[in-house]
């Protein structure tokens, strides 16, 4: 069972998130777009999308401090265990707690304010709902059970395991020692890996970084193949 | 010198009726689908009055348009980095309450109410929700002609300007229309605000598009634009606008707005403009300025040098010849009648208005013997403030307004002069001097503004398809251009020059 869920359902999830998003991309791409709801409502979105965004993004950069780095690297430069679990619990917990307030927020905007909930589809629900459910799992990890049971070494287990992945080498028996809580947050994050390219989650890969280098005024001729063809 | 050609439009406001036909036919045709319900590509507003969006014209809530920072041109609601850094929420957008909240009748209960003591009434639903609305509040056009008075008009911007009290009392006050389409700039807001160039100004005619396959939603470009003329699709989560009815132009026909209007008050013409000075027309100190600047952009169709470079520049001779026709190189920069709506938004708008005349405020004494110089300080005396119409079509300067003003009101007394007679010799006049015209000149202008024919309103040279298509590989593969084969579908198995 741990070879299922640690060496083949990772995969499983990988093989859908890409394949699926080519699909989206190549024949609904007149569906790829961040769906904004803010014409219809701007003051609650105020402040649930600035929480959620941003403590996702700081979120993010943390699972990359933890899991993609290795914990040599720490070592290496003298960060000490204690050290980086003060700072992990402390900048983890208050980007979890960011994200959690502001998807709650943002789930109540939708079904209370009328023109928000008719626009809301199922895919939406269950975006900020499974959301939750991760984002919720992920900060209680940090901020209670960390805290109150132990501070896990994640960056021995998860982490290598999590790296061995891209090798397409799944070291799968490092996950089975890990805690419960922790085993969840992992797989239902990568249900929600899975969910993205059905979903609005879409647009997270449409990040205009490319905007600050580009001219600000754009000209295009009528086709753009002609210089290319006889 | 880098030689474009724009197709631009002149609006000759005298002649607006405010019937809205133009956005109907508009509507019918382009936006009556959901998610657009409350998308006006084409309006037309009763000024003075917020206008729709409410209040569009307010930079310091909305943030379009350009500004000038230390001599350069700046995006005022920001640049690229500060709007990567507001992309989860946009503070200075619109909500559809700014616009309207659009709605239906509910006409089946017409049909199907049971036999009351009342006649069944349609009650106004939502296009949004679906829901009954008990008191709709707003609309597109709330305020036609005046109506909310003196609780609606102070909301305009261009009125809480004025120095002067204006008479709220209906029998003092003024009005005039201001029908507003996209205005397709030489130096668009709306394009340089979108984070996915999706915006784009097409390389032969300068319109203004949205590629709908590149818009990712970020709604930057709503509020970029001063005008407020890029509406976003809720339904489809894309931006839409006004597209200048791109499929009838390129055929040779006017826009739908153009072609239905009642008053024929709307040109459409070419013009050339050299897109290297676009930059610094727009970087001109003095807002003031920028009129004379915008002009300064564009290139004498019938000079012969520019005849050569348009040449180089691949604009072909029905294009050259369109320009040298064009009913808007003659009102906007020869005759410089027609204005540019809001200058001071440094975007170089490429609809142009002329400014309307109005009736003179007191009653001219010894009208028998009113001599034509008498009209001069009429001009001045008009319903509609010049500071008004400064404050929309020239920056604040009352000299543009008044130079034009004077202009149509020499043109008028000279063509009566001439058909109905009973007035001096206009050759005597200061009027033509002080208006800065020719009797020829307001011949000619007195033929576009008041009979000109269709072929003569509307002078739009086809698309150029045959010019940048390969008509022969696009027969057959049209569609499917990448994957058809480089020499087309349609081959013969023998030379074309063996048939004989």
């Amino acid at each position: 069972m741990g070879f299922f869920w640690w060496g083949v359902f990772p995969y499983i999830v990988g093989t859908i998130l890409v394949v699926a998003s080519v699909y989206r991309f190549v024949i609904r791409g007149t569906s790829w777009h961040a769906p904004s709801t803010e014409i219809f409502e701007k003051k609650w979105l105020r402040i649930g999308s600035l929480l959620f965004h941003w403590g996702i993004l700081f979120a993010f950069i943390g699972h990359v401090m933890g899991v993609l780095i290795p914990i040599e690297f720490y070592e290496s430069i003298g960060v000490t265990d204690h050290l980086y679990h003060i700072g992990a619990i402390a900048g983890g917990g208050i980007a979890g707690l960011m994200v959690v307030i502001g998807l709650i927020i943002l789930l109540i905007r939708k079904f209370s304010n009328p023109r928000v909930k008719v626009h809301a589809s199922f895919a939406d629900y269950f975006t900020v709902i499974w959301l939750i459910v991760v984002a919720g799992l992920g900060t209680y990890m940090t901020l209670v059970y960390n805290t109150t049971v132990v501070a896990y070494e994640y960056r021995v287990t998860i982490g290598p395991w999590f790296r061995s992945l891209f090798t397409l080498q799944p070291e799968y028996e490092l996950m089975t020692a890990v805690p419960l809580l922790f085993q969840l947050h992992v797989l239902s994050s990568f249900i929600l890996f899975a969910a993205i390219p059905f979903t609005q989650l879409i647009h997270m890969f449409s990040f205009p970084g490319r905007y600050p280098a580009r001219a600000p005024q754009q000209y295009r001729a009528r086709d753009g193949y002609k210089n290319s063809r006889p | 010198m880098r030689i474009k050609a724009q197709v631009a439009m002149v609006m000759h406001l005298d002649k607006c009726i405010g019937c809205h036909t133009c956005s109907v036919t508009c509507k019918n045709t382009w936006t009556n689908r959901p998610g657009m319900e409350y998308v006006w590509y084409n309006n037309v507003e009763t000024r003075p009055g917020p206008g729709y969006p409410k209040e569009w014209e307010n930079t310091d809530r909305y943030k379009g348009g350009w500004t000038l920072r230390n001599g350069k041109l700046h995006l005022r609601a920001g640049g690229p980095v500060s709007k990567l850094a507001n992309i989860f929420y946009n503070p200075n957008m619109a909500t559809i309450d700014d616009f309207y909240e659009p709605w239906t009748y509910d006409f089946e209960h017409l049909h199907k109410a049971p036999k009351k003591e009342n006649l069944p009434v349609a009650r106004p639903k939502s296009m949004i929700t679906g829901k009954f609305i008990d008191k709709p509040e707003w609309g597109s056009n709330w305020d036609d002609d005046l109506a909310g008075g003196s609780e609606i008009v102070p909301m305009d911007p261009n009125v809480q300007k004025l120095q002067e009290h204006i008479a709220m009392e209906y029998e003092k006050t003024f009005m005039m229309y201001l029908p507003r389409i996209c205005e397709h700039c030489l130096n668009p807001s709306c394009v340089a605000s979108c984070p996915s160039g999706a915006l784009y100004k097409r390389d032969e005619d300068g319109i203004v598009l949205v590629d709908q396959e590149a818009c990712r939603g970020w709604r930057f470009c709503m509020n970029g634009c001063p005008y407020h003329k890029v509406y976003y699709n809720w339904n489809t989560h894309k931006a839409e606008k006004c597209n200048f009815c791109y499929p009838r132009t390129e055929a040779g026909l006017p826009t739908v707005c153009s072609e239905t209007c009642v008053g024929r008050i709307r040109y459409i013409g070419v013009v050339l403009y050299d897109a290297d000075r676009v930059k610094e027309a727009a970087s001109v100190e003095d807002p003031k300025d920028l009129y004379e600047a915008q002009l300064s952009v564009f290139l004498d169709p019938n000079d012969p040098e520019v005849i050569e470079k348009a040449r180089e520049a691949g604009i072909n001779e029905s294009w050259i010849k369109s320009a040298q026709d064009s009913p808007i190189y003659k009102m906007a920069m020869k005759w410089k009648i027609a204005l540019p709506l809001h200058p001071e938004y440094r975007t170089l708008p490429m609809v142009w208005y002329v400014p309307p005349l109005s009736p003179i405020m007191n009653h001219i004494t010894n009208e028998q013997d009113l001599s034509m110089d008498g009209y001069i300080p009429a001009v001045d005396d008009m319903r509609i403030p010049m500071e008004y119409l400064a404050s929309l079509l020239s920056a604040d300067d009352t000299s543009v307004i008044r130079r034009v003003l004077l202009k149509m009101a020499a043109m008028r007394v000279h063509m009566r002069a001439k058909t109905v007679g009973g007035m001096d010799e206009m050759k005597t006049s200061k009027l033509l001097q002080e208006a800065g015209t020719t009797m020829e000149e307001l011949e000619d202008m007195a033929r576009l503004l008041g009979v000109a024919k269709y072929n003569e309103r509307f002078v739009i040279p086809t698309g150029r398809r045959e010019m940048d298509d390969n008509l022969h590989y696009r027969q057959g593969a049209c569609s499917i251009e990448g994957l058809a084969p480089a020499e087309g579908m349609v081959t013969y198995p023998y030379e074309r020059s063996d048939l004989g």
